[in-house]
C-alpha cells in the first residue's frame, strides 16, 4: 500500500511538472466547450441565397423579399443568367439558387399556378435538406399569404382543421447548446484519461525507466493502481471543471443528482483507463499509442450519437455500439443532466459499464508483464 | 575486496535464449562467487545484455537452470527481484525529477521506510557530494554525475547482488575512475558486482572476467589467468587474441 503512495506522489510530481500539462488540463476543457459548443450547432443561421429573378414582377419581388427579411437568409447576389448562378455556388459564394422563371405572376394569375425553382449545394447533405426544409417553409407562407390575396378569400387563410401544440420535454427550447455540451463533456473526459494513462506507461518504455521499475519487486496491481489512480483523480476533476463551466457560462440545465453523475462516471473511467492501459501493453512508442488511441476514440465518438441519434443507425451499428463505451456515457450523462434520471433508470447502462470495465481491467492486467 | 568463500550466489547452468531463429546466449554455463566483482566482456551484440537481463528476471530464459540468490529465476522471480539491483544501459533515472526524489521513489518501491530513505539519502549525498545539487532536475546534470546517482540508487535498497549493463559508458575517464571506486566500495561493504562492460582496461579491475563471443563464453578467469593463458601483457590484447578468429556478420564492431 505505501509502496502505491510513492508511486502516486511521483506521478502527481511529473504530470504538474510537465510544462505541457497544465494547460492541458484547464485549456482544453475551456476550449472545447466554449468553441465547439457554439461551432458544432445544427442551426442555420446566415443561409447565402443567390437570386435569379427573371420574372421581375410585383409578386416575385414581394417572394425575395420575404426571404431578404428571414433572419435566416443573406441575398448574396442578384443576376439575371442561371450560369452566372450556378458559378456562385461552384464558388461556395452562395448555398442557395432561387430561380423565378419568366411569366411567374403571368402563370399565376392566369392558372392559379406557377413553378419555382430551387437550387442548392449538395455538398454537406445535412445543411442542404435544411436548407430545403427552411426554403419550403418560406415559400408555403408565401402560398397561403398569396392564395388570400388572388382569391380574396381571408377566411381561407385562417382554416387550421387539425392544430399540433408540440412541446419538446427535456429541452423545452430544443437549444443545442443544452443538447452538445453534456457530449463534448464526455469527449473531454475521455480524451484526458485514454490518452494520459497510455502515454504516460509508454513514455517510461521510451526512456527505459520502466526497465527499472520491472527489475524491481513491485506488485503488478500495486503499479497499475498507480498509474491509474492519478489519470482518475484528472478525469474526474476534469467533469467538474467542465459541468462548472457549462453551468456557469451556458447555463445548462443539471436537473439529476450530481453524485450520481460522478458515481457513473467513475465506472465509466475503469473502462477508459483499463483501455488505455490495455494499449500502453500493446503499443512501444508515444507515436503508436497516437494512432491506436485516434482510432479508437473516433469510431467510437462517431458511434456514440453526439451528432446523430443511435437509433437511427443501421441495426449492425447498434449492435456494435455494444462494445462503445462511449455509447453508454453519452447516453447516461444527457439522461442525468437534461431529464434527472435516477440510479434505476440508468442501472442498464451501470452493470454493462462494469462488467465491460471488470473484463478490461483483467485483460490490460494480464496483458502486463513485468518479463518480456 | 576479493573474498572467496566459494559460496556461488549466481549460478547458470546450460543457459540458453533464443529470439525466433537468433540465438543470443548459447549454452551458457558459469558461476558467479558471493562478494567478487564479475566482469561480462565482450564486443557489441555479443549477448551480454541479454544474459544479464535473463539474471535479473526481465527475461524469460528459452532453456536452462538460473539461480540467483537461491532463487529460481523461473519460478522465484519475485524474490529474486527483491535481492538484486541493476542498473540499465539505457538512462534509468526520471529526468523530470529532482535527484532527492529518484532516490525516494526507488527506495520507497523497495518498500524502504520514509525515515530510513531520508537518513540515508542524507548520507549518501554528503558521500557523492552533490549536497548542493540535491534539488536539481536529473535532466540538469552532466553524464557522469547522472550515472553515479543511477549506480547509487541501484544499490541503494542494499541488495546482495547489483548488475551494472555497461554502466560506464560516454562517460570521462576521471568520471569512469570514480565509478570504479564506487564499485569497490560497494563491493567492500559485501555486494556481488556483476558488470558488463568492453572497456578492456576495465577488465583488469575484475576478479574474475568471462569473454563473450556471438552468444558463447570464449574465456573465463581471472584477469591474471587469462593473460598467463593467451601469453597477452594485458586483456586488451587478450580480447584480440580470443576475438581473432573470423567473425560472421551479424557481429559488427
Amino acid at each position: 500500500m505505501k509502496k502505491i503512495l510513492y508511486i502516486l506522489q511521483k506521478e502527481f510530481i511529473q504530470v504538474f511538472r510537465n510544462k505541457t500539462m497544465l494547460p492541458m488540463i484547464f485549456g482544453v476543457p475551456i476550449i472545447q466547450l466554449v468553441v465547439l459548443v457554439h461551432a458544432a450547432t445544427l442551426e442555420m443561421k446566415s443561409i447565402d441565397m443567390y437570386v435569379v429573378d427573371k420574372d421581375l414582377s410585383t409578386l416575385s419581388t414581394k417572394l425575395v423579399n420575404k426571404f431578404e427579411g428571414s433572419p435566416f437568409y443573406k441575398i448574396s447576389g442578384r443576376s439575371f443568367s442561371i450560369d452566372e448562378a450556378n458559378k456562385e455556388i461552384e464558388n461556395n459564394c452562395a448555398d442557395v439558387i432561387l430561380h423565378i422563371p419568366n411569366g411567374f405572376e403571368k402563370n399565376l394569375i392566369r392558372n392559379n399556378s406557377s413553378e419555382i425553382q430551387l437550387l442548392i449545394d449538395g455538398i454537406n447533405g445535412t445543411a442542404a435538406s435544411l436548407i430545403n426544409a427552411y426554403s419550403t417553409s418560406v415559400i408555403l407562407d408565401y402560398n397561403k399569404n398569396i392564395l388570400v390575396e388572388l382569391t380574396q378569400m381571408p377566411k381561407l387563410a385562417d382554416m387550421e382543421p387539425i392544430s399540433i401544440q408540440t412541446s419538446y420535454w427535456y429541452n423545452p427550447e430544443l437549444n443545442y447548446k443544452t443538447y452538445m455540451l453534456p457530449g463534448i463533456l464526455v469527449i473531454l473526459v475521455t480524451i484526458i484519461s485514454l490518452f494520459m494513462t497510455a502515454m504516460n506507461i509508454v513514455r517510461e518504455k521510451e526512456m527505459g525507466t520502466i526497465e527499472q521499475i520491472n527489475v524491481t519487486p513491485i506488485r503488478k496491481h500495486e503499479f497499475i493502481i498507480g498509474k491509474l489512480f492519478p489519470f482518475l483523480i484528472i478525469a474526474l476533476f476534469e467533469l467538474a471543471f467542465g459541468l462548472t463551466i457549462g453551468k456557469v457560462f451556458f447555463h445548462i440545465p443539471i436537473v439529476g443528482s450530481v453524485s450520481l453523475l460522478f458515481g457513473f462516471t467513475l465506472v465509466y473511467l475503469l473502462v477508459v483507463l483499463s483501455l488505455g492501459l490495455l494499449i500502453s501493453t500493446l503499443a512501444s512508442t508515444q507515436q503508436q499509442v497516437m494512432f491506436i488511441a485516434f482510432f479508437f476514440m473516433l469510431v467510437f465518438i462517431l458511434m456514440s450519437g453526439i451528432f446523430t441519434p443511435t437509433e437511427t443507425m443501421p441495426m449492425w451499428a447498434q449492435n456494435v455500439n455494444i462494445i462503445n463505451p462511449f455509447y453508454y456515457y453519452m447516453r447516461v450523462i444527457r439522461m442525468i443532466l437534461l431529464k434527472g434520471s435516477g440510479f434505476w433508470d440508468i442501472s442498464r447502462e451501470f452493470f454493462s459499464l462494469l462488467i465491460y470495465g471488470t473484463i478490461m481491467l483483467s485483460l490490460a492486467t494480464w496483458r502486463y508483464r513485468k518479463v518480456a | 575486496m576479493v573474498n572467496h568463500n566459494n559460496k556461488n550466489i549466481i549460478e547458470v547452468k546450460n543457459l540458453v535464449k533464443k529470439f525466433g531463429d537468433f540465438i543470443a546466449n548459447d549454452n551458457l554455463t558459469f558461476s558467479v562467487n558471493e562478494g567478487e566483482i564479475f566482469g561480462f566482456l565482450g564486443a557489441n551484440g555479443a549477448g551480454k545484455t541479454t544474459a544479464l537481463k535473463i539474471l535479473s528476471g526481465l527475461l524469460f530464459p528459452t532453456s536452462g537452470n538460473v539461480m540467483v540468490a537461491g532463487f529460481d529465476v523461473y519460478r522465484e522471480r519475485e524474490k529474486v527481484k527483491k535481492n538484486i539491483g541493476y542498473m540499465s544501459q539505457k538512462f534509468s533515472l526520471y529526468e523530470d525529477l529532482t535527484v532527492k526524489e529518484n532516490i525516494r521513489f526507488y527506495g520507497g518501491i523497495y518498500g524502504l521506510s520514509s525515515k530510513y530513505i531520508k537518513e540515508k539519502t542524507d548520507d549518501l549525498l554528503k558521500r557523492l557530494k552533490m549536497e548542493d545539487i540535491k534539488d536539481s532536475l536529473i535532466t540538469s546534470l552532466p553524464l557522469g554525475w547522472k550515472q553515479k546517482i543511477a549506480f547509487s540508487v541501484a544499490i541503494f535498497h542494499n541488495p546482495k547482488i547489483v548488475f551494472l549493463d555497461e554502466p560506464t559508458g560516454g562517460v570521462d575517464p576521471i568520471t569512469r575512475r570514480d565509478f570504479w571506486e564506487m564499485i569497490y566500495e560497494a563491493s567492500n561493504s559485501g555486494i556481488t558486482v556483476f558488470v558488463t562492460t568492453h572497456y578492456m582496461d576495465e577488465a583488469e579491475y575484475c576478479d574474475r572476467v568471462c569473454i563473450m563471443e556471438q552468444g558463447r563464453i570464449d574465456a573465463l578467469d581471472t584477469p591474471t589467468q587469462l593473460k598467463k593463458q593467451f601469453n597477452a601483457k594485458n586483456m586488451d590484447e587478450v580480447f584480440l587474441k580470443i576475438a581473432r578468429q573470423p567473425v560472421t556478420s551479424n557481429n559488427i564492431i
